[in-house]
């Protein structure tokens, strides 16, 4: 055979030249599909958890002016009046108001209208430091997990440990151990919850590690980190955020039951669980004390599931095949 | 002949803000006793859709808009579901694509193949064992108690997919659609199936409506052949003078964008400097150990190839042959367990990550699935500068040589800051390789790159790989299962069977004269090997 090799300009499979030319004008069309926002959009539940929960944000923002007193405020001659009552508040000051009582007073004579909406405030913080904390959390020991392989038993065996263990003991076990304040109750919450998130990311990890597009990102010389951060986190994104308003759901439940059980958060601060707590032994006589709490509570973290449910709904390609 | 199977004017729709309106547009088709045909088309052409409207397994979304279909003179799209309950197995069966998803993995396949007769029959228990067992002989199943009494697992795709036949054939209906029977299965074993499905439609005068994408599998089987595009068909002949005189333009081009299996001469320079050479290239898999019994498995032993600059070596097999092992050893993304791999002057089978990192971008894979070879949340603009900008190339330079990129893969550059769920498969495929591209490589790893590609599209795609390989003087890997596409790109072919290179030379050598039985009976099995394609 001669040296050069050969020009065939009808080299290749026998394809026709018009058909090979017609390559270069084909890239115009674009399949074009609906954007997650849009979809998002029309999701009911979405769009009845957004709405819920963007409420409940709201009054949480906008409570010194909804017709609150500070909430710490209390008056013995106000003592367990019932909702709607009218009846007097004395501030710092020593100024006597004249107040109604929308979901009446406790037996401190304080107003739970106040303590509650201002106890909105801290359920919705506690879910989403701790949902934002434990994620981020899992999502370290995760990746770490899935993409060092041998980092990948001692790792598990661990969360596997802490697994075992109910969450809310390890809570109150750190609560107690520490003193009872906004952060360590944070980091209590989610502490308990760092090995189901690290799970997650782990078996996604597993998965997308093995899909070409990774094994196309080694080819081309990105260094580990980078092909960790890079392609593989962007890609867990979208199952993370589903698992965060889960997350979110019960940590402001657990925040509930540790402030329920008197180990949470100190009485000063008004949460929907100490709420409820120190209208418990009242209950029989004077059951507004726990049930405007506890209505708020369970709207919350319903806000909060109907949302995740809808989030898992449009973003997880799976569900969204099986109801399509 | 009297037909069995007759479809008018059928017209199905499709969902509001699909492509078109319709899945498929006034198509007319019969079916008669004792013939068989070929329903082909590319994929989005509707075929499947024509056999799940004539079972009765639309989905909702796909409603029938107009037309009828008539079996043995009954209007099926009028039948109750009752009744088509009552005609399907008894008077029309399906087999399927994918034989371990269409069979039950928890019921022994005795059993199921039972249940159709405990369904649709009154035989006792005994009658129906002595049935099972003949239907079980007649698809040649070797042991039919060991068969009976076996999971789906324990068999292998092809004995999976006779028993799908045994099960669509027991009750002898009068019509055996078929759709894609043979695509999940190697090519020998697809010679088998279809030997089978011939003899057995011969022997019970069965009508078959036979669907697949493979001209070759048409050559083979096929009476008439009837071609759908988008929904219309195009053209329905009798196979010979479809094959041989295709009417209308779209099958002239489908047929001519088959690879013929004669091989291209092609002038290959035998002094060209080696690019790539592996010596006794060895991966084994081992399991088990701290509790289980040690298991090995010897995926690719004594691998000895070489590829030459300018020059394409071709790695041909079946599943499990070991080739993609070879491709991934050879491309550093699994380590091998011996021997020697070298590039240039270095062996890189053994460096670590850090010696590795300098030589990575002179080998490049472009892989099999278009869909999962771009990251999803990318632009193809970032996913085609990713490789040089690791490299030390800025940004705006690497941005640069995408765009140019671009156009040598006859891509529009304005398409960069578009995300891959926007392309085609085959406008994926050709953004993969302008990504390897990307990296100046010297050795181009096209691991079943055209697979999973539509006929007319694997066509361009791999006149593109001719054009760069020529233009910018690569070495190309080409591993494929399909002989035809590796007689049309390779100047070299090695021959795998069970992780060894049973045959390995020159392609003129390999294809025209082949020595190893094993490469003799691979080519005896390829499909339509008696028609000329490709123009």
């Amino acid at each position: 055979m001669a040296a050069a090799p050969s020009r065939r300009p009808d080299a290749g499979a026998a394809l026709s030249d018009e058909a090979y030319e017609a390559l270069s004008v084909e890239s115009a069309t674009v399949v074009q599909r609906t954007s997650v926002w849009s979809r998002l959009a029309r999701n009911w539940s979405v769009r009845i958890g957004g709405v819920l929960l963007a409420l409940l944000v709201l009054i949480a923002l906008a409570a010194p002016v909804l017709g609150t007193v500070d909430p710490a405020l209390f008056d013995p001659g106000s003592r367990d009046l019932l909702p709607g009552a009218a009846g007097e508040i004395m501030t710092l000051e020593g100024e006597t108001l004249k107040h109604t009582f929308l979901m009446g007073s406790d037996s401190f004579g304080r107003d739970i209208y106040s303590r509650v909406l201002y106890g909105a405030r801290v359920s919705l913080v506690v879910g989403i430091a701790c949902a934002l904390l434990s994620i981020t959390l899992g999502v370290l020991a995760g990746l770490s997990a899935g993409y060092i392989r041998w980092l990948d038993g001692p790792m598990m065996r661990v969360m596997d440990g802490l697994m075992a263990i109910p969450g809310i003991l390890i809570a109150i076990a750190l609560v107690t151990l520490w003193r009872a304040s906004l952060l360590t109750v944070v980091i209590a919450i989610a502490i308990p919850e760092i090995p189901r998130v690290t799970r997650l990311v782990r078996s996604l990890v597993l998965s997308i590690r093995e899909e070409p597009y990774v094994e196309a990102a080694i080819s081309l010389g990105t260094p580990r980190y980078r092909i960790m951060f890079g392609h593989i986190l962007p890609n867990t994104i979208a199952p993370l955020i589903v698992q965060g308003t889960y997350i979110a759901a019960s940590a402001i439940l657990v925040e509930a039951i540790l402030s329920f059980l008197g180990v949470g958060l100190p009485s000063e601060i008004p949460t929907w669980g100490n709420i409820m707590a120190e209208g418990r032994v009242q209950f029989q006589q004077f059951p507004h004390n726990v049930l405007f709490p506890g209505i708020f509570l369970a709207v919350c973290v319903l806000a909060v599931n109907i949302l995740g449910d809808g989030l898992r709904d449009t973003l997880d390609p799976k569900m969204a095949k099986r109801a399509g | 002949m009297s037909a069995i199977l007759e479809i008018r004017n059928l017209s199905i729709g499709l969902p509001a803000g699909g492509d078109r309106a319709l899945a498929v547009r006034n198509v007319n088709l019969t079916v008669g006793a004792g013939e068989i045909v070929c329903l082909v088309g590319e994929s989005g052409s509707g075929k499947s859709v024509i056999a799940q409207a004539v079972m009765g397994l639309l989905p909702r979304q796909l409603p029938v808009r107009s037309g009828e279909i008539r079996l043995q003179g009954e209007d099926l799209l009028a039948a109750t579901p009752q009744r088509l309950r009552e005609l399907r197995c008894v008077r029309m069966s399906m087999i399927f694509q994918e034989p371990m998803t269409a069979l039950n993995p928890v019921m022994r396949c005795g059993a199921q193949i039972d249940e159709v007769l405990r369904t649709h029959t009154d035989l006792d228990p005994a009658a129906r064992r002595a049935r099972i067992r003949s239907i079980i002989e007649e698809v040649h199943l070797p042991d039919p108690d060991r068969i009976i009494a076996s999971y789906p697992h324990q068999l292998s795709g092809g004995q999976r997919q006779r028993i799908m036949i045994a099960m669509a054939l027991v009750l002898e209906p009068a019509l055996l659609i078929a759709d894609e029977p043979t695509t999940a299965l190697d090519v020998t074993t697809q010679a088998q199936i279809l030997k089978l499905v011939k003899e057995l439609q011969t022997k019970h005068g069965t009508g078959v409506l036979f669907i697949t994408h493979d001209f070759g599998v048409v050559a083979e089987i096929a009476d008439r052949v009837a071609v759908l595009r988008l929904g219309d068909m195009v053209e329905a002949r009798a196979k010979d003078d479809l094959l041989s005189a295709p009417e209308h333009a779209y099958t002239r081009m489908l047929i001519a964008s088959v690879p013929s299996i004669v091989p291209r001469h092609r002038g290959a320079d035998a002094e060209a400097p080696v690019v790539l050479a592996t010596e006794g290239l060895s991966k084994v898999y081992s399991s088990g150990g701290f509790l289980a019994a040690r298991h090995e498995v010897r995926a690719a032993s004594d691998v000895t190839l070489q590829i030459r600059r300018g020059q394409t070596l071709g790695i041909v097999g079946e599943s499990g042959s070991g080739k993609s092992t070879v491709a991934r050893c050879i491309a550093r993304l699994i380590d091998p367990t011996t021997g020697v791999v070298r590039l240039g002057d270095d062996d890189i089978a053994k460096m670590g990550v850090r010696q590795l990192q300098p030589l990575r971008r002179r080998v490049q894979v472009i892989f099999q699935d278009p869909y999962r070879s771009l990251n999803p949340r990318r632009t193809v603009g970032e996913s085609i500068i990713e490789g040089p900008m690791n490299y030390g190339t800025s940004r705006d330079e690497a941005m640069d040589r995408a765009n140019r990129l671009m156009e040598l893969v006859r891509l529009d550059p304005k398409a960069l800051d578009r995300y891959p769920h926007q392309f085609s498969g085959g406008q994926r495929q050709r953004i993969c390789i302008a990504r390897a591209l990307a990296m100046e490589p010297e050795l181009l790893i096209a691991d079943e790159a055209v697979s999973a590609l539509d006929v007319s599209v694997q066509a361009q795609v791999l006149r593109l790989l001719d054009e760069i390989r020529d233009r910018l003087n690569l070495a190309m890997l080409f591993i494929t299962h399909d002989l035809r596409v590796a007689a049309q790109v390779c100047d070299h072919v090695a021959v795998m069977s069970k992780g060894q290179v049973v045959e390995y030379g020159p392609a003129a050598q390999v294809f025209g004269a082949p020595t190893h039985p094993y490469t003799q009976a691979l080519f005896a099995a390829a499909p339509g090997r008696d028609y000329a394609f490709g123009g």
